[in-house]
Parts: C-alpha cells; sequence; structure tokens
C-alpha cells in the first residue's frame, strides 16, 4: 500500500523504493516511453530488458530527474520527482547511485579523486575517504588501480571504478545503465557477479538496463556466497530468493513484468524472438 | 548544410537567448549560495590570470610600440611630438587595453572553456556530476566566471602598464623623446573618467567571456565535433560581444564625463 501526503509528496517507501505511474515521454515527435507503469520493491533487482532506443536508459535518467517527462508521475524513495525542484534533487541523488554506460568518469581525476568525488562534496575528514574509497575499490577488487587516470584503464576496469563510485555511499537504490554494455564475455560476468554481490550483501534495490538476456538470467540463477567470494547457482536451494525480476519494453509500452520462471512461459511472439 | 525554416531559426535563437540568461543569472546567485568551490575558483584563476600573462603582456607592449610608431610621424608634423606619451596613454587605459586583452583572453579561455565542458557534456560528465548531487553551474560555471571578472580586471591593468612601457621604448629609444616628458604626459592626461572607463569596461568583458565560454560548453551536442563547433562558436561570439558591449560601454561612460 501506498500512501501519498499531498502536502510534500511524501509516501511510505516500505516496501517500495521507485514507481513509475503512467510515465509518457516524447523526443522531437518521437514517443519514447508511452504510459509506463511499474515499481521496484526494496531489495529487488528488476532487469530491464528492450531493444536499442526502446527507452530504457531514458528510464534511468528520469529516475534520477535528469530529465522530465511529459505526463505521468516518478516517486524515488517516496518523492515525486517529477514535481521536485533541481535543487531538492542534488539532495535526493545522494540517496541513489548510477553506473553509467561508457563509465562516465572524470577523465582528469584519478581513479582516487573519481571514487572520492561524493564524500568530497560531503567534505569528511580525508583519512576518513582514504578508508571508504579503498573499501569501495576493495569491493570491485581494483585497489592496486588507486593512482592510474581513467585512461590508463581498460573498459572493464573502468565499469569497475563506476560501481565503486556508486556504492561509496551505500545507497538505497543503485541504477546500471548496460553495465556489461562492449566487454567481453568473462569481463561481463565479473561485473555481474559485482552487481549480484551487492545485491545480496547489502540488499540494494537496483534498476539493471540491458540488452543482454544472460546477464539477467545470471542475476536470477545465482545467488552470492561470501564464504566462497564467488556466485553459486541457485538450483532450486530452499530459502535462497534472488529478488530479481525482468521488465521487457517494446514501442515505448511495458509488454512484461514478472520473474524469470513467467518469462520463460509467455507466449508473446515479440518476446520469444527476444529471449530465443 | 542543415536548412531550418526561420520560424524554427527564430525560436531555437529565444531558447538560446534564454538559456544563456538563466545561466548567467546562476552563475552569479551562485556566489551567494553554498557550496563555495574555493579551490576551483582558485585554480580557475591561476589558469586563468597566470596563464594568460605572456600574451597579454606581449599584446600590450606591441600595442604600445606601435602607437607611438604610427602616430608619431603624425605628431611630428604638427609639432607635437612631445604628446606621444598622452596618445599612448589615453588610448591604452580608454579603449585597447581593455578590449585587446580581453580578446586575447577570450581566444585562449572562452575555447578553453566550451571545450572543455563541452567534452565532459558528450562524455555524460556533467550528467554523472549531477547525479553524484553536485551541481555542474556550481563546481563548474561559478568558479569561471568569478575568477575570470577577477583575474581580466587585473591582466587589463597590467596591459595598461606594459603598453605605456612599449610607447615608451620607441618614444626614448627611437624618437629621443626625455623620459620624464613621456611619463608626466601620460599619466597627467588621463582623467577619473578614463580609469573609470578602463577598469569598469574588463569587467563586463570578464563576465561575457566566461559566460558565453561555459555556455557553450555546457549545451555541447553531436561529439566530438559538436565539441569543435561550440569551441569556435565560443570564441567568435565572446569577442563580437565584447566589440558591441565596447560601444555600449564607451557611450555610456562618456555621458558620465
Amino acid at each position: 500500500m501506498t500512501l501519498i501526503d499531498d502536502d510534500d509528496n511524501v509516501m511510505d517507501t516500505v516496501h517500495k523504493t521507485i514507481i513509475f505511474d503512467d510515465v509518457k515521454i516524447t523526443f522531437e515527435d518521437q514517443v519514447v516511453l508511452d504510459g509506463v507503469s511499474f515499481e521496484l520493491k526494496r531489495g529487488e533487482t528488476k532487469v530491464v530488458l528492450g531493444a536499442a532506443g526502446s527507452g530504457k536508459s531514458t528510464i534511468l535518467k528520469l529516475c534520477l530527474g535528469l530529465m522530465r517527462p511529459d505526463s505521468g508521475h516518478i516517486y524515488v524513495l517516496g518523492r515525486d520527482v517529477t514535481e521536485m525542484s533541481e535543487k531538492d534533487l542534488f539532495d535526493l541523488r545522494g540517496h541513489l547511485g548510477i553506473v553509467f554506460q561508457e563509465s562516465a568518469l572524470f577523465d582528469s581525476q584519478n581513479v582516487r579523486d573519481n571514487v572520492a568525488f561524493r564524500l568530497r562534496e560531503e567534505h569528511l575528514p580525508e583519512d576518513e575517504i582514504e578508508r571508504r574509497v579503498r573499501q569501495a575499490l576493495s569491493f570491485v577488487e581494483l585497489e592496486d588501480a588507486i593512482d592510474k587516470l581513467p585512461s590508463e584503464l581498460s573498459g572493464g576496469m573502468r565499469r569497475r571504478v563506476g560501481i565503486a563510485r556508486a556504492i561509496i555511499t551505500h545507497p538505497e537504490v543503485l541504477l546500471y545503465d548496460s553495465p556489461t554494455g562492449g566487454l567481453d564475455p568473462i569481463t561481463s560476468t565479473t561485473i555481474i557477479e559485482l552487481i549480484m554481490k551487492q545485491r545480496d550483501v547489502y540488499k540494494t534495490s537496483a534498476l539493471l538496463v540491458s540488452h543482454r538476456l544472460q546477464d539477467g538470467f545470471i542475476l536470477a540463477s545465482h545467488y552470492y556466497d561470501p564464504a566462497l567470494n564467488h556466485m553459486r547457482p541457485v538450483d532450486g536451494k530452499p530459502m535462497t530468493d534472488v529478488h530479481t525480476s525482468f521488465m521487457v519494453l517494446h514501442d515505448g509500452k511495458v509488454i512484461f513484468d514478472g520473474t524469470a520462471q513467467q518469462l520463460g512461459q509467455v507466449r508473446d511472439p515479440y518476446i520469444r524472438e527476444y529471449i530465443s | 548544410m542543415e536548412f531550418i525554416s526561420p520560424a524554427a531559426f527564430a525560436k531555437r535563437s529565444v531558447l538560446s537567448v534564454q538559456e544563456y540568461s538563466l545561466l548567467s543569472a546562476r552563475s552569479i546567485s551562485n556566489v551567494f549560495q553554498r557550496p563555495r568551490y574555493v579551490a576551483d575558483t582558485m585554480q580557475q584563476a591561476d589558469l586563468i590570470g597566470v596563464g594568460s600573462l605572456p600574451i597579454v603582456a606581449l599584446t600590450g607592449l606591441f600595442t604600445g610600440v606601435v602607437l607611438a610608431l604610427n602616430y608619431s610621424p603624425t605628431l611630428e608634423r604638427f609639432g607635437s611630438l612631445s604628446l606621444t606619451g598622452q596618445l599612448v596613454s589615453l588610448t591604452m587605459v580608454r579603449e585597447l587595453g581593455p578590449v585587446l586583452t580581453s580578446l586575447m583572453v577570450a581566444g585562449r579561455n572562452a575555447s578553453g572553456m566550451a571545450s572543455e565542458i563541452g567534452s565532459m557534456k558528450v562524455t555524460e560528465q556533467i550528467d554523472a556530476m549531477r547525479a553524484l548531487g553536485t551541481d555542474p553551474t556550481k563546481k563548474l560555471v561559478t568558479p569561471r566566471v568569478f575568477a575570470t571578472v577577477f583575474m581580466l580586471f587585473f591582466l587589463t591593468i597590467l596591459s595598461d602598464l606594459v603598453g605605456l612601457f612599449g610607447g615608451f621604448l620607441y618614444s626614448f629609444a627611437v624618437l629621443g623623446l626625455d623620459a620624464y616628458q613621456y611619463w608626466n604626459t601620460a599619466y597627467q592626461i588621463l582623467t577619473y573618467n578614463d580609469v573609470l572607463t578602463g577598469l569598469v569596461k574588463p569587467i563586463f568583458f570578464g563576465f561575457i567571456i566566461s559566460t558565453v565560454g561555459c555556455y557553450y560548453g555546457i549545451s555541447t551536442t553531436g561529439g566530438t565535433q559538436g565539441v569543435g563547433r561550440a569551441t569556435t562558436q565560443a570564441v567568435v561570439t565572446a569577442s563580437v560581444l565584447i566589440l558591441v558591449v565596447d560601444v555600449v560601454l564607451a557611450q555610456l561612460l562618456l555621458s558620465l564625463r
């Protein structure tokens, strides 16, 4: 149940972190999202699938308030981002983390400064910053690259630094924009394992945009084992809920929203072709 | 080349002016709001001010020399060669000091700002900054505007002095004028209004250079080609605006006499 207080648009966010309510957005006469509605539950990872140009990345930018929809409402952590001023959005964004498609690292700053960016903005003491930067880089297994510039890193390493930068403040919601796009299969699996680790260790809610179905299926069929420091297949183990669902976009509309099992049983010809 | 209808062109132009005005207003209002990026402002002041010293000094020096060189034959014809100091002083302080310094800084820094911020825009670094909870106008624009206005003021004073020195070098070494006479006439001719004009102009020009450079950077689209286009447009627009505003300011400040 959601409770909306008309005075300040604050909602009960015990169970839901993101709610899209009939969102529509158009770019130069082209309808990108047409009445999109969905919810992201607390602790859930939702894999958003769709062809290129189907509006997947737009959903993430709308969540952050980097774009405004033409109509509809978007509630993030209980606040209606469509009604918020840019100043209030900067505060809300402090509770969110995003990993951009091409990492979007600050190319004139080294890895340490990139990862520490948010902490420096909060004026934390330098020793605290150093400790947390090393902790975040250790999470993505990239501590050795702390003094390197983004131009000295491979695509996969840049993506991992992007993840470290996104998780350093322990955000309540993480947004991944095609985190494995353009990477080789081994590096892609490493990135997915990190996302899984974040999901299972910190129980962070996440929206993961991807055009690679296998990323979603790995997330839905594996869990992170801290003892092994590796992912393991669920294989019908009891009490192992990976809290991962799927959403498919086509022609600006949500044509599927459900679990991996339900996705496998869908008869829709577009989805059948997409997952085959 | 892309052809667009006059209506679409007019709409786009009005929108650009609106966005530029909003960015300029925010760059000023940010000065009175937290957070303030003092370290970024100092870094920009170093890049813009100290980095521009050589070209500004050279421009001032050669302008002073060429002023004395070009006008001394005419002054000599009227038997007024001793007024060379006055001529160099008035021209440098009122007009050429502020304008040439600003044009040099525009060529160097408006392009630098447009290309740096433009590259950040096309590689999603501006979006990343916003997503990380930082206002790019506070972090990128205001430090550049503040640093440019502050440093251009002093660069112009330096350019005026070096220009006067250049005029003196030519007058003393080639024309054989007395050093005391040159400096005395150069100083005596200047009125309060002349100095005011010379010091007010760089404040406006600095604001134009930085806001235009940042505006073109922040509105860059179209990848690396777009960055190149933004850089060129920033220099051209800033230079033209400096010359237009110079006329307006000259008229306004003359009326205060």
